[in-house]
């Protein structure tokens, strides 16, 4: 469905050039769920809105392969994307108070987007506005598709941006950090919400958190970010069990746990790096606590088929690391 | 949107040996806007141009007397220059049309004497439009210093104190602002060049030129006095502010230190552009004879001498209307660098 | 809504009532100024002096001065002139303000069309040269004294190129449309350029600069992965988002250009309009007249002030629950 092979985003800037993403490929498959994880400023949100040639800055340079149902789209023009935006990729944003022009009503906005793609008559394309937002759970649709933006709170502004972004049915959705922007009853809400959507319209995800909980309820498989480098991929469940990378272990251990006793919460040593002055060799290297002569040596992707990491550990190494981190937590 | 980030601090670790990539201390924001200003090619050039206006003007008396020897206050009806060989009268008898009255001489091109030609009294316009803008600059800027001074203090009282002292001073602002400006700034010109001011501690002579100043720094005072209102309410909801209230500093040691800080950008970026504004008006009120009064000149007063002039002698006239249309644009491009560089979420009306 | 409007206007005719005041002591209270010395005439003796007080109720204390002044002004309509005695005020503008009207909305359409077009055409091509280009010149409008560059224009069609290019134009006057609609046309085809260069500048700097904000926000990037065209996107999101700030302005420049706030250019091209007699009965301080001006000049500002916060709350719904 979505190969990315390679993604490489770079920003010429007066400080120097900017890697936000620097080789970065994944793959997702039909009806997948794909987390991307990191710590802000890791590039996550960049890949993706390069896909779509939503980065609009001047001074960009975007390299890679970005193959969504075998055809090429990175480089394509505009026109040549609309109806790939929206019609197969429908977008989530992170913000929901500023995601939808505010003088347009919920419905007007939802009928542009079904007659841009679905060609329907205004009154069909209202009906299916209409039940859209009955999906996605907003109460008495019929008299809210008339309202503004502003009078709908985050969550129900979140449901709405999700409705546009169903309403074509897409074959794959994205979403940029869906429910940060919302308390913790609301996100559980979206995500389940999100869970039922694919499901009924057979859609891939690709969810893009900072939320290790967010990826464990969600993901099928997993990317981990760092600097804008993939550094594990791996199915979700082995991630969790069985974490190569010593940042995902970072993440991982950073998780509060009810049944721990009174400690300090794990933290990762060290600022995140910035992406103007990436070291040489493995960007993590500065904040690993296992670091080695060889990481000044940039670790490539390698592993078995669908569990790969960046990292010089052997396996026997990492085994012994954990196993002393458990006896000491 | 991709996160660009713009990192103004930090510190890399040397692990490999490789040598130290240096850090880099934190910059302080009117160091980076002053950086950013410099870049701002446009800006520079209108800064250039202005320095270039300000210095000739200010050096009009080392013109006049030093280079042309003349004086351009003095009427000159009778009076003669020497061009090349010739000897020739500034106020020549007309020899078209009816053949009746003069016709001063219009531009001689020779930069010692009589560069523009003379106006209707004999005087040489170029060394006028010296002193002109020297009158029009000094006022144009005074009148926007004031301008800027008093909004900044109304407007941070009135948004930081609230209650009875915003109410009265908002009340206070739309009714200045309510007047059309010309027609305030008219109507009080009009009464108060004749008679000067006679009021408590102020005491104006009616030729005065902090008359006009006063007046035209008057009206413009809700201009600049509403935004900055507006920034300090907002202010005062961020939470260093709360912060600082909740740490127990006096209201006096907030409004300098916290306050006032975040304002000056806004004022900085209004103060060319108030500055190109207070100019044109001044022009305005002069050009309808309210405004600057003979003997002092102005580039205003100098348009108004050559109406009369326009169609024999248009350089009379248009002299200084180029003048103010280059400085005036200058300062405007200046304040859009302004803008730029230190404030670029202010919302500034173009014009009056 | 309904509350918001009712408590707007019922502001507005506060304001008014301030204005009268102000300008009426203005010109009533300032010391120096005396009404009785410029009827009568300079060199008028004391007797002739106290009969003109008397006649036109200078002796009387201020409030009762204030409200004959506006009575007269307002209900009775009868208010007459200090210098041409007998003339009435409200006639007298009246008759101007048809002359006035035509010089504003001529040139307000120019301007608009030229403003929207230039910041529209400025922001969809930034960086590159034609951005820069229309700025320079809406700054170049903006710098230009409006009188100035009436005289200019005058210089030009009059004089200058009146034998060859400019020919056809009339001299400097104003020709009713009822009299001569080609007539009228021309007589007011440059002084609605004048007028409108000005304006036109600074709508055209405007625009940009609210389209290239609203460019950048999120909800623009959310139409764009709607598959939107990038036409679409300037136009129905961006542009209408900026639109907003744009009506406000425009409302508040031709509710006070109506009133009189034009007075430079009626002056300079001869148009008798409400400027023109504003500038007039200025100079000859014709008190009457000046506050029957003034009134008509704040009357429109403070109309077009209400007017426009009604309407920005209805361009813009968040502000409505205000």
């Amino acid at each position: 469905m979505l190969r990315v092979r390679d993604l490489a985003v770079s920003f010429a800037t007066r400080q120097g050039v900017l890697r936000a993403v620097d080789g970065l490929s994944f793959d997702v498959g039909r009806k997948e769920i794909v987390g991307i994880v990191g710590e802000s400023g890791s590039g996550k949100s960049v890949a993706i809105y390069s896909m779509l040639g939503l980065v609009r800055e001047k001074n960009v340079t975007i390299t890679g392969s970005v193959l969504f149902e075998d055809r090429e789209i990175l480089g394509l023009s505009d026109r040549e994307l609309q109806p790939i935006r929206g019609g197969s990729i429908g977008m989530i944003f992170q913000d929901p108070m500023t995601a939808l022009t505010p003088v347009y009503t919920v419905g007007w906005q939802l009928v542009e987007q079904i007659r841009q793609h679905l060609h329907l008559p205004k009154a069909a394309a209202r009906q299916r506005a209409i039940e859209l937002l009955g999906q996605v759970g907003i109460p008495d649709p019929k008299s809210r598709v008339d309202r503004y933006p502003h009078e709908f709170s985050g969550g129900m502004r979140q449901r709405v941006v999700i409705a546009m972004a169903l309403s074509c049915n897409p074959r794959l959705l994205i979403a940029d950090e869906p429910t940060t922007a919302l308390d913790v009853t609301t996100q559980a809400q979206i995500l389940d919400l999100m869970l039922k959507l694919q499901d009924t319209y057979d859609s891939s995800i690709v969810i893009i958190t900072h939320d290790m909980g967010v990826i464990a309820e969600m993901a099928h498989r997993v990317v981990v970010m760092y600097a804008g480098r993939p550094v594990e991929i791996a199915p979700e469940l082995d991630l969790v069990r069985r974490p190569r990378h010593p940042y995902t272990w970072g993440l991982l251990d950073a998780v509060p746990r009810l049944d721990a006793k009174n400690e300090r919460l794990h933290t990762i040593r060290g600022n995140a790096v910035s992406p103007l002055d990436l070291p040489p060799g493995c960007a993590f290297a500065p904040r690993c606590d296992y670091v080695m002569d060889q990481c000044a040596q940039r670790p490539p992707l390698r592993g078995d088929a669908d569990h790969v990491d960046a990292c010089w550990l052997s396996d026997a190494q990492r085994v012994t690391i954990r196993q002393s981190v458990e006896q000491h937590s | 949107m991709g996160e660009v980030v713009a990192t103004e601090e930090h510190s890399t670790i040397d692990l490999t040996g490789n040598g130290v990539t240096t850090a880099r201390g934190p910059e302080s924001p009117w160091r980076s806007s002053l950086r950013q200003l410099r870049r701002n090619k446009a800006a520079v050039a209108a800064f250039g141009v202005i320095v270039f206006i300000v210095t000739a003007c200010l050096l009009a008396p080392v013109y006049a007397h030093g280079i042309a020897h003349e004086n351009p206050f003095a009427s000159n009806l009778n009076g003669t220059i020497r061009l090349g060989h010739k000897t020739v009268n500034v106020l020549q008898a007309n020899t078209q049309g009816l053949g009746l009255g003069v016709t001063p001489i219009g531009p001689t091109w020779h930069f010692s004497t009589y560069f523009l030609g003379a106006d209707s009294q004999g005087r040489d316009v170029f060394a006028r439009l010296l002193y002109g803008g020297r009158t029009s600059l000094y006022i144009g800027f005074v009148s926007a210093v004031i301008c800027c001074v008093v909004a900044a203090l109304l407007g941070l009282f009135s948004g930081y104190f609230g209650g009875a002292i915003d109410w009265l001073i908002s009340r206070l602002f739309d009714i200045v602002w309510a007047f059309p400006i010309y027609l305030l700034a008219i109507s009080l010109s009009v009464v108060l060049l004749t008679s000067g001011i006679n009021v408590l501690f102020i005491h104006l002579q009616p030729g005065s030129l902090f008359l006009p100043i006063l007046i035209i720094a008057a009206v413009f005072v809700p201009y600049v006095g509403r935004p900055i209102r507006g920034l300090v309410m907002s202010l005062k909801q961020r939470e260093f502010i709360q912060a600082a209230i909740g740490a127990g500093a006096s209201d006096w040691r907030i409004l300098r230190k916290e306050v006032l800080p975040n304002v000056m950008p806004s004022i900085i970026v209004f103060f060319p552009l108030m500055v190109a504004f207070n100019m044109l008006t001044e022009s305005a009120l002069s050009f309808l004879s309210i405004g600057v009064q003979p003997p002092a000149a102005s580039w205003g007063t100098i348009i108004n001498d050559g109406l009369n002039l326009l169609y024999t002698r248009p350089w009379v006239a248009m002299a200084p209307g180029i003048m103010i249309v280059i400085t005036a644009g200058a300062l405007n491009v200046l304040g859009d660098g302004f803008r730029d560089a230190f404030d670029p979420k202010a919302k500034l009306r173009g014009s009056i | 809504m309904f509350y918001f409007v009712v408590r707007r206007f019922a502001s507005a005719v506060l304001v008014l009532f301030t204005i009268s005041v102000t300008v009426f002591l203005i010109f009533f209270a300032t010391p120096g100024v005396d009404p009785a010395a410029r009827i009568a005439g300079r060199s008028a003796s004391a007797q002739v002096l106290a009969q003109v007080a008397k006649e036109f109720g200078l002796n009387r204390p201020l409030p009762i001065r204030y409200l004959l002044m506006m009575d007269h002004l307002f209900i009775k309509q009868d208010l007459t002139s200090y210098v041409n005695i007998g003339d009435r005020v409200v006639p007298q503008i009246t008759q101007a303000a048809p002359i006035t009207l035509s010089l504003v909305v001529g040139a307000a359409v120019i301007w608009l069309i030229v403003g929207v077009l230039g910041g529209v055409i400025a922001a969809a091509n930034q960086g590159k040269f034609i951005d820069p280009f229309i700025m320079f010149i809406g700054i170049a409008a903006v710098s230009v004294p409006a009188y100035w560059l009436g005289e200019v224009m005058n210089l030009l069609t009059q004089s200058k190129f009146h034998s060859s290019i400019f020919a056809w134009v009339p001299p400097p006057g104003y020709v009713s449309f009822t009299t001569s609609p080609t007539e009228w046309f021309l007589h007011l085809l440059f002084p609605w350029l004048t007028l409108a260069a000005l304006y036109a500048g600074i709508y055209a700097r405007v625009l940009r600069a609210e389209l290239v904000n609203a460019l950048n926000e999120d909800y623009i990037r959310t139409a764009r992965a709607k598959g939107l065209s990038e036409r679409r996107i300037l136009f129905r999101h961006a542009l209408r988002c900026s639109l907003i700030s744009i009506v406000s302005l425009f409302g508040l420049d031709f509710g006070a250009l109506i009133g009189g706030a034009a007075l430079l250019t009626e002056v300079v091209f001869g148009l008798p309009g409400v400027g023109m007699l504003t500038y007039t009965s200025l100079q000859n301080l014709d008190l009457p007249v000046i506050m029957g001006c003034v009134m008509y000049g704040a009357f429109f500002v403070v109309l077009a002030n209400a007017v426009v916060d009604v309407l920005y709350a209805y361009l813009d719904p968040r502000v409505r629950l205000v």
